[in-house]
């Protein structure tokens, strides 16, 4: 279970730039829930995320994960529990390194990076079964170059490689900004039945209200760095589009 | 004819540099001024050790763990005090002529009737086959050294994480404290040119360092223009692009020597070089 207490995140604290970006903010997810994040630009979405994941530490409140304080833990460190997608789909690869070496690490999140040289035909085979799912062809190019492929293979690749390893929970951010209308469906359709099929603990934050509306076990709304919606799943499978666009009107 | 084998061998011998450089500035995306001091370090720590009567493995020992600590000073500037790693690198090779200074005595030290790696290797034949045996002995070790490092997980860590910092951090690494290890690797690699470099010349000068990060550059970016003619890709072939990157930079000195260059202007010319490599592609890119 992931909780969020009392955060409060300020940037440029104290000049006249001050942002609140978070304001007493309370937030508990459920280990297996699927929480759908929306809001305004600057809503405190993407900072949220920053938050959980530790790349930002809050100037007030807890971060907890199964009861365990980690506010003072890295990034780094919190990724034992936590696999991040981003919104840039170039930043959650590397691109000079190979789609098999790229995978490697990913299987390697939890663990400590040894001098072993691990790559053997198995783990080979298994990142090719994993690829085969997409149907992109990428599982024979397990040698190629990353940087070689577009920005929607690299966006679905980083979905494999949060789910090769033990983390539980997964973040994604706007993970569909960049990508068609084709690639994005994919992606979220995949990203929708990992989640479910592993019982991932997982929070989309989307400004598609389509997929707000489509996927999901819970739906949030931010506003001005507070949560003003919180629905269930029963409260957001009676919601038509037209109530969600109204929240943004 | 022996003043190109010459070349070659101090090619050779530089390799160790070229790989620091490589490691550095290829797979950190940092350019590591500390190579000045650290190269100056690991010829300064050999004779002031030769010259004292110490066997060639604790000298050799002693080069690596100065060189890595010199590397690990500016990575630790670099990441916890949040300076440009040029910078930093700037702080540490300003701070290590001091210390270089320190550790000779004075600022000349020539290496007459002291031991050589050369000399206690079992290489055959002449005096200049026997440095080639031994400058190719440490190079190969060196090769398989870092290649072998490269190739395990650590290694791959290493190489993501001066490609993607978000992905690796993400992925569970410790950026900081990988690019204190790589700037510490990448300066013990080069503090063994300094160890090599001095043997073969016979001296070591306190000013021997000055520049020779371009040199270094300008070799891995020489080995990269080769490479990239062909379509290898494998972290074996650029370590070896880099070996041959440092044999021909040398040898394309030693030839602008033979032709009459005052080597007065011998910096001079390895600028040009080094210009005329990076700048080159640049170049032809306008033209068309």
């Amino acid at each position: 279970m992931l909780e969020l207490e009392h955060i409060d995140k300020h940037f440029n604290r104290g000049t006249p730039a001050e942002v609140r970006a978070i304001e007493g903010l309370d937030l508990t997810v459920k280990d297996g829930e699927f929480l759908v994040l929306i809001g305004f630009n600057g809503s405190g979405k993407t900072t949220l995320l920053n938050l959980i994941s530790g790349t930002q530490t809050p100037d007030r409140g807890r971060v907890r994960i199964d009861g365990m304080d980690v506010t003072g833990l890295r990034d780094y460190q919190r990724s034992l529990w936590i696999a991040r997608i981003f919104q840039d789909p170039l930043a959650g690869t590397a691109p000079d390194l190979s789609i098999l070496d790229n995978f490697r690490l990913a299987s390697l999140r939890t663990r400590p990076k040894s001098f072993r040289t691990a790559v053997d035909r198995r783990f080979r085979q298994r990142v090719k079964e994993r690829l085969s799912v997409l149907h992109m062809g990428l599982e024979e190019k397990t040698d190629s170059l990353v940087g070689k492929l577009s920005g929607g293979q690299r966006q679905a690749l980083t979905l494999l490689m949060a789910v090769m390893d033990r983390s539980r929970i997964l973040l994604m951010d706007e993970p569909t900004a960049a990508l068609d209308p084709k690639s994005s469906d994919l992606l979220i359709h995949m990203a929708s039945s990992l989640i479910t099929e592993l019982g991932l603990t997982a929070i989309l934050v989307t400004h598609d209200l389509r997929y707000a509306g489509t996927y999901g076990t819970r739906l949030v709304m931010m506003e001005g760095g507070k949560i003003r919606r919180d629905l269930d799943r029963n409260e957001k499978s009676s919601l038509t589009p037209g109530d969600l666009v109204s929240w943004f009107t | 004819m022996n003043f190109y084998l010459s070349a070659v061998i101090l090619g050779l011998a530089y390799c160790g540099m070229g790989l620091g450089i490589y490691i550095s500035l290829r797979i950190f995306n940092i350019p590591d001024i500390t190579t000045d001091g650290s190269y100056t370090l690991g010829a300064a720590i050999s004779a002031s050790l030769l010259s004292s009567g110490h066997s060639i493995p604790v000298v050799l020992l002693v080069v690596l763990v100065c060189g890595g600590l010199s590397g690990m000073a500016t990575g630790l500037i670099h990441t916890r005090m949040k300076i440009d790693p040029l910078l930093a690198g700037i702080l540490v090779m300003t701070a290590l002529y001091s210390v270089n200074l320190a550790v000779m005595g004075r600022s000349n030290i020539p290496l007459l009737n002291t031991p050589t790696v050369s000399g206690i290797l079992p290489f055959p034949g002449t005096e200049s086959s026997r440095w080639m045996g031994a400058m190719l002995l440490f190079t190969i070790a060196l090769c398989v050294l870092i290649g072998w490092i490269l190739k395990t997980d650590f290694g791959l860590a290493m190489r993501a994480t001066g490609n993607s910092e978000q992905m690796v951090r993400a992925n569970g690494v410790n950026t900081n404290r990988m690019k204190v290890i790589g700037l510490g690797l990448a300066n013990a690699l080069t503090a063994t040119s300094g160890f090599l470099v001095c043997q073969y010349q016979g001296f070591t000068d306190i000013n021997m360092g000055i520049g020779i990060v371009i040199f270094g550059l300008g070799a891995v970016m020489m080995g990269e223009a080769i490479l990239s003619f062909t379509k290898l890709i494998a972290t074996g072939f650029h370590l070896a692009a880099v070996i041959l990157g440092c044999v021909l930079f040398r040898v394309i000195i030693g030839a602008a020597l033979t032709l009459g260059i005052n080597p007065n202007w011998l910096k001079l010319v390895t600028a040009v070089i080094v210009l005329g490599v990076v700048g080159l592609p640049g170049i032809k890119l306008r033209m068309r």
